[in-house]
């Protein structure tokens, strides 16, 4: 059983179609790239995907279940706005995160959060908006789940920091999950992807590995992505 | 040590390519054992299921073999060591032929450079 598997997937808010008949297997052991334009649906899948949105049609099934209490528990998601409480420090959405899942690895956090240099007393409503999104980040890559959505994780700090992110990402790749990165700065991740999946308009219209795509055309991922989205 | 990836080329043949290097080089001696696949996929910034495919080519190629229970370690067998000169240098020499001919030199002519040059670095 795939580890992910989403059938005839449709999300419709009002007249528009955000999502259209997507179909995907993921397998466990990937790092997976959500690419595509603004207004593809990435988000939109992402957080069918954690249960935040319902289909309109089709299905998710994670670990062969619907999203839901019990997958909410091995998956980490990492939306694409703040949802923490902003009044709280550091420390005080670690003690949160610990209460509400039972698979975050509290001296994993404590490490990340040293290397990225953020202040554990700071209260989240103080910080930068790139400071926000480490922290964030931290949170939830910190969790030793089973399936990882990360919103545009790198959309909004430093090149530094996004070495960082992308080491944290490959160091902590485990066998048995299963990684969604989506975004559109591609060069910047593409060495990192096993699979890439390619989303327009709501339709996915290439899904292939990553190296394969550089074996069979030549070009890089980010050089494909500009053709086929070329406005 | 510094990796750079071309865009366009599969990572899996520019790791091996690397690698291939570190260990004719030297910079990864012979008997050497290597980092885990997850440090070599974080120190270049790549897929560890990409950099475990790179690993387990250079081992087919006997450049490295790996002991089940304590990681891989680079050959100790000079007649690898020795092949894989060979082979470099022959792919090294392949590629400055080709340019040179490419200008229009003719292989006496390409010999007899090679030659002035040898005497040249060795005044």
């Amino acid at each position: 059983m795939a580890r992910i598997e989403i059938n005839h997937l449709t999300k419709q808010f009002g007249s528009l179609t955000a999502l259209d008949s997507v179909a995907l297997q993921l397998e466990k052991g990937q790092i997976v790239g959500l690419l595509g334009p603004n207004g593809s649906g990435k988000t939109t899948l992402l957080k069918i995907m954690n249960g935040l949105l319902t289909p309109t049609a089709g299905s998710v099934k994670i670990n062969g279940m619907d999203p839901g209490v019990e997958t909410k528990k091995v998956v980490a998601y990492l939306p694409d706005r703040n949802a923490l409480p902003d009044y709280m420090n550091t420390k005080q959405l670690m003690d949160l995160y610990e209460d509400f899942f039972v698979d975050f690895n509290r001296s994993k956090a404590v490490k990340m959060v040293k290397d990225l240099g953020l202040d554990i007393n700071q209260p989240m409503k103080k910080m930068s908006k790139g400071t926000k999104e480490k922290l964030q980040l931290c949170l939830v890559m910190a969790r030793d789940a089973q399936v990882y959505l990360l919103d545009e994780p790198i959309g909004g700090v430093d090149p530094a920091t996004r070495d960082y992110i992308l080491r944290t990402i490959i160091s902590n790749y485990n066998e048995d999950a299963v990684v969604i990165i989506s975004t559109h700065l591609i060069s910047d991740i593409e060495s990192v992807l096993d699979d890439v999946v390619f989303l327009k308009e709501g339709r996915v219209v290439l899904h292939k590995q990553a190296e394969e795509i550089r074996e069979e055309t030549g070009e890089s991922v980010d050089k494909l992505f500009r053709e086929v989205f070329r406005c | 040590m510094e990796w750079n990836f071309k865009n366009g080329v599969p990572i899996y043949s520019q790791i091996i390519d690397e690698l291939t290097m570190r260990i004719a080089s030297g910079a990864y001696s012979p008997g050497e054992k290597l980092p885990s696949v997850r440090d070599l996929a974080m120190d270049a910034g790549v897929n560890p299921n990409t950099m475990q495919r790179a690993l387990a080519e250079l081992e087919r190629r006997e450049l490295v073999f790996s002991e089940r229970t304590s990681g891989r370690f680079v050959t100790k067998e000079e007649k690898v060591l020795k092949g894989l000169h060979e082979e470099l240098a022959k792919r090294y020499f392949e590629e400055f032929a080709n340019k040179l001919r490419k200008i229009g030199m003719t292989g006496e002519e390409i010999t007899g450079a090679v030659k002035r040059w040898l005497e040249d670095i060795q005044a």
